[in-house]
């Protein structure tokens, strides 16, 4: 797995991002670089001139990960931001810290390099220690060299660590600096990136470019499942130099420059069979409740749910329709592919997990695919770069020369893996006094194939290679069950064995809709017993971190307790929902304030407040983004998107078919931290996006009297559910 | 917008057209005229700031100036270009002498995966260009035809701002 290359190479290649442009270096066995996550020289080198190389397996999509890691690597090595050079998601190099998902680039990948640096600094002080004849406990390293405290002789970093590495385990309880002593977290320090993006000098993986490359655009069947019957290779000979690559059912063009990729792509005339394998969105929501089921389970249960519930109003629903990840650019990728060994430039979140997939497609040893990721377009859990990696892999193969992949609009939208329904039925009943005394969630979700590691990819099912298939959808059945205390409750999932398009994680999955569920239903219960929506949730939250969120959030707010709707029915309302992240993750709390003409079906969102507490806070200004991030992505969900497809593809494959929220539905926000340097540090990248549909809605209800419990929230679903009161 | 539609079908002799582009005389022998500005861009002058968004128009995130206006470089074919001055990103200013726009974007951090920066950048500079005082709604109106999918509109318009010098957002 760990392929030998000489540590200078290594270094020469790490240091600046035209590895990704340099031809796969010939392995030379001088000091072996690891990428062994159990080793500390898989994570950090440390140059002769003091220089750290940091070894990043988890990347940056956007969400600020280079800045954060660097932080947490310099703060135990005592560096300053600058004195650190980060590789990321190159499966060569890097140490397989998972896929970029869940959440989990700081909570995991950056407190596992952390734990490396902190490993690092103890070993450099243990050599100093014995190089000077002083006690470890005199010793500090800072700025590149271990020292006294009192003064007297030191020694540089570079001095203390040779080519050979630390040959070192990590060490899981080597002792992190002190909180109180933090000099780089929690700072709100500038992303390194943030300049070549403004200045255009940002090297996406749309940017490479190789010797000889050649541009290609692949033509999908114009409807889902169709085999190809024919293929006029002569349609496109009015593109010079244009040709027509086809393996089976996996179609493409390719031509030395990219408008002629286009243009051949346009002109193509192909032949497929008919095909109707799909069931047409309208018809997702029935197919949840009618099956077929792959198993049902029961994931919570206290007391007797069903019997406390017997004279409760019948249950509602609640829906989450097929989403898009509705990347702004078109998925990419960059191949070569010789005759022993691969190298595929992507903007994947999950470069190792892919390695052996690619390996098994292309017929090479796993060690002979070496994946590196590069920026994309930025995507917010699996969306098409994997399938683009894997067209340009499998077009390079064929033609023997390195290729570029660029999607379309229509292919983004039309192929991208999806975000899977869900229906999420609530019923329950609460005392006067605001207790939940039976509370009973049902849930219908697709369910996720047991041990399969990655999303089926388009290219190899096309081209008849064998690959594992079945479904991915990420965690989907969190947060099903209320955080506030219930006297009998029942969590109940009925796991379908299929899902409407392919599947895959799309940012929080899951969460989002069944928070959407719980925390409106929660408000449909205060509203039952005439009893305001935040005080009956502090009534009911055992866990004062909750607590805080949402006093903060409803603070921010003024907010003032009153039953709901808004007595004044001016069509003016505020709603609040809380999260604590798959019960063990990040709090967040978020309030909204909203204005609503029923009449028109308009809701304009005026303000949102939001106060998050995921623990030790990194990097204040990124988190941030990250928070706003996930507010405006998941207004935009929840307000207007939805994969409208028929018997054949989907149909929304423009932004007039898949609308995403513009500057003009952007509404006033604050955000307020709570740190808390003394707790691990926990993500940020999702938990602020599962509050919002039902701090939303709480807040429609607010102002409307009309509770909408289908997303997303359109202009006609306000007028019906107005026009139903 | 100006140009139209690129119709991918045609064919024309190579003809030798003419642009001015970020301030430099080019030369583009183009045997397709109809291609749009932005693939010869990133092709062949190898300005890759210039992101492809959507390819119809919809999302801004390719947008150049022309003559001093803002335009979709996946719309306007080539030859529509020609006798014009094209500002790209790369022109607009550089870490040395950074249009003010682009230093209020680092100084507000305006960007996540940064696809939309670039067009949004220009637009807000055209923008700036014609009211150096906007307010939040009218840098909101302006900005309204571009995407951007992380979420980063709340700094993007706190940039704008900033670069105008005076109102808060």
């Amino acid at each position: 797995m760990n392929p030998a290359l000489s540590r200078r190479a290594l270094l020469r290649a790490g240091a600046a991002l035209t590895v990704a442009f340099a031809l796969p270096r010939p392995a030379r066995a001088a000091a072996a670089k690891t990428n062994d996550p159990g080793e500390v020289d898989g994570f950090l080198s440390i140059g002769a001139d003091g220089r750290v190389t940091v070894y990043c397996g988890k990347v940056d999509l956007g969400q600020g990960l280079r800045v954060a890691i660097r932080q947490m690597a310099a703060e135990e090595l005592g560096l300053g931001m600058d004195a650190i050079t980060l590789v990321e998601g190159d499966t060569l190099l890097t140490p397989d810290q998972g896929p970029t998902a869940g959440s989990t680039g700081v909570a995991r990948g950056g407190v596992q390099i952390r734990q490396a640096a902190a490993t690092a600094r103890h070993a450099l002080i243990r050599l100093a220690a014995a190089r000077l004849d002083r006690p470890p406990q005199d010793l500090d390293l800072r700025d590149g060299v271990v020292a006294p405290a009192d003064g007297g002789r030191s020694i540089a970093m570079g001095d203390l660590i040779g080519e050979a590495g630390f040959a070192l385990k990590l060490d899981p309880q080597a002792r992190l600096r002190d909180p109180a002593e933090y000099r780089l977290v929690g700072k709100p320090l500038p992303r390194p990136d943030l300049p070549a993006k403004v200045y255009g000098s940002h090297t996406y993986v749309h940017d490479v470019k190789l010797p000889g490359m050649l541009h290609a655009r692949v033509i999908r069947p114009p409807v889902v499942g169709a085999t190809l019957l024919k293929v006029d290779e002569s349609s496109i000979k009015a593109v010079k130099g244009a040709r027509v690559v086809r393996l089976k059912d996996f179609l493409a063009v390719v031509a030395g420059r990219e408008w002629e990729a286009v243009r051949a792509a346009a002109l193509l005339k192909a032949v497929w069979s008919d095909s109707a394998p799909l069931m047409g969105h309208g018809a997702v929501r029935g197919w949840l409740k009618a099956g077929p089921f792959a198993a049902e389970e029961v994931l919570k249960a206290k007391g007797d749910a069903t019997a406390r519930l017997a004279d409760a109003p019948p249950p509602v629903e609640y829906y989450w329709p097929v989403q898009s990840h509705a990347s702004l650019g078109p998925s990419c990728a960059v191949a070569q592919v010789g005759s022993g060994a691969a190298t595929i430039w992507t903007a994947s979140q999950a470069t190792h997990r892919f390695r052996p997939a690619f390996a098994a497609m292309l017929g090479l040893p796993v060690d002979k695919v070496r994946l590196i990721y590069l920026d994309g377009s930025g995507c917010y859990g699996m969306n098409g770069h994997d399938d683009a990696a894997a067209d340009a892999a499998l077009l390079a193969k064929t033609v023997g020369k390195p290729v570029r992949v660029a999607w379309s609009r229509d292919d983004e939208l039309g192929w991208d893996p999806k975000g899977p329904p869900q229906l999420i039925a609530m019923r329950g009943a609460m005392s006067p006094a605001g207790q939940v005394l039976g509370w009973s969630t049902e849930m219908w979700l697709p369910k996720a194939t047991a041990g399969l590691s990655h999303v089926p990819l388009l290219a190899p099912e096309a081209a008849g290679i064998a690959q594992p298939r079945g479904l991915v959808t990420g965690l989907l059945a969190q947060n099903g069950d209320p955080p506030y205390a219930a006297v009998d409750l029942e969590v109940k999932v009925h796991w379908l064995a299929d899902a409407p398009l392919r599947p895959s994680n799309i940012r929080a999955p899951g969460k989002i809709a069944n928070s959407f569920a719980v925390e409106s239903f929660f408000d449909e219960l205060c509203a039952r017993v005439g009893l305001d929506p935040l005080v009956t949730r502090l009534i009911g939250l055992r866990d004062l971190r909750g607590v805080a969120v949402l006093t903060k959030a409803a603070s921010m707010m003024a907010w003032a307790p009153r039953p709901i709707p808004n007595p004044r029915r001016d069509g003016t309302g505020r709603g609040i929902a809380y999260v604590h992240y798959k019960h063990s993750e990040t709090y967040v709390a978020i309030a909204m304030e909203v204005a609503v003409d029923a009449e028109a079906g308009r809701i304009a969102v005026k303000r949102v407040t939001c106060a998050h507490d995921c623990g030790l806070v990194i990097n204040p200004d990124a988190l941030r983004m990250q928070i706003e991030g996930c507010i405006l992505q998941t207004l935009s969900r929840t307000l207007l998107e939805e994969t409208t497809f028929d018997r054949a593809r989907v149909t929304a494959t423009d932004q007039s078919g898949y609308p995403i929220l513009g500057f003009l539905g952007v509404p006033d926000i604050a955000v307020e931290l709570i740190d808390r340097p003394g707790q691990p540090p926990m993500g940020g990248g999702e938990a602020a996006a599962t509050p919002v549909p039902a701090a939303l809605a709480n807040a429609v209800f607010d102002a409307a009297g009309l509770r909408l419990r289908t997303v997303p929230f359109t202009p006609v679903r306000v007028r019906e559910a107005s026009q139903a009161l | 917008m100006p140009g139209k539609p690129a119709s991918p079908g045609k064919t024309k002799a190579p003809a030798l057209l003419f642009l001015t582009v970020n301030g430099a005389e080019r030369n583009a022998a183009i045997a397709d005229g109809d291609m749009p500005l932005i693939y010869w861009l990133r092709g062949e002058l190898e300005l890759t700031g210039t992101h492809l968004g959507c390819g119809k128009g919809e999302c801004g995130a390719c947008t150049v100036l022309i003559d001093g206006q803002p335009a979709r470089a996946c719309q306007i074919p080539v030859a529509a270009a020609a006798g014009r001055s094209v500002t790209t990103i790369e022109g607009l200013g550089t870490p040395l002498a950074p249009h003010p726009l682009q230093a209020a974007f680092i100084a507000e951090q305006a960007a996540q995966c940064g696809w939309c920066t670039p067009g949004m950048v220009m637009e807000g500079a055209a923008l700036l260009a014609r009211d150096a005082q906007p307010g939040r709604d009218e840098v909101k109106a302006a900005l309204d035809g571009h995407l951007c999918r992380c979420g980063s509109h709340h700094r993007v318009l706190r940039a704008v701002l900033r670069a105008a010098g005076g109102a808060k957002p």
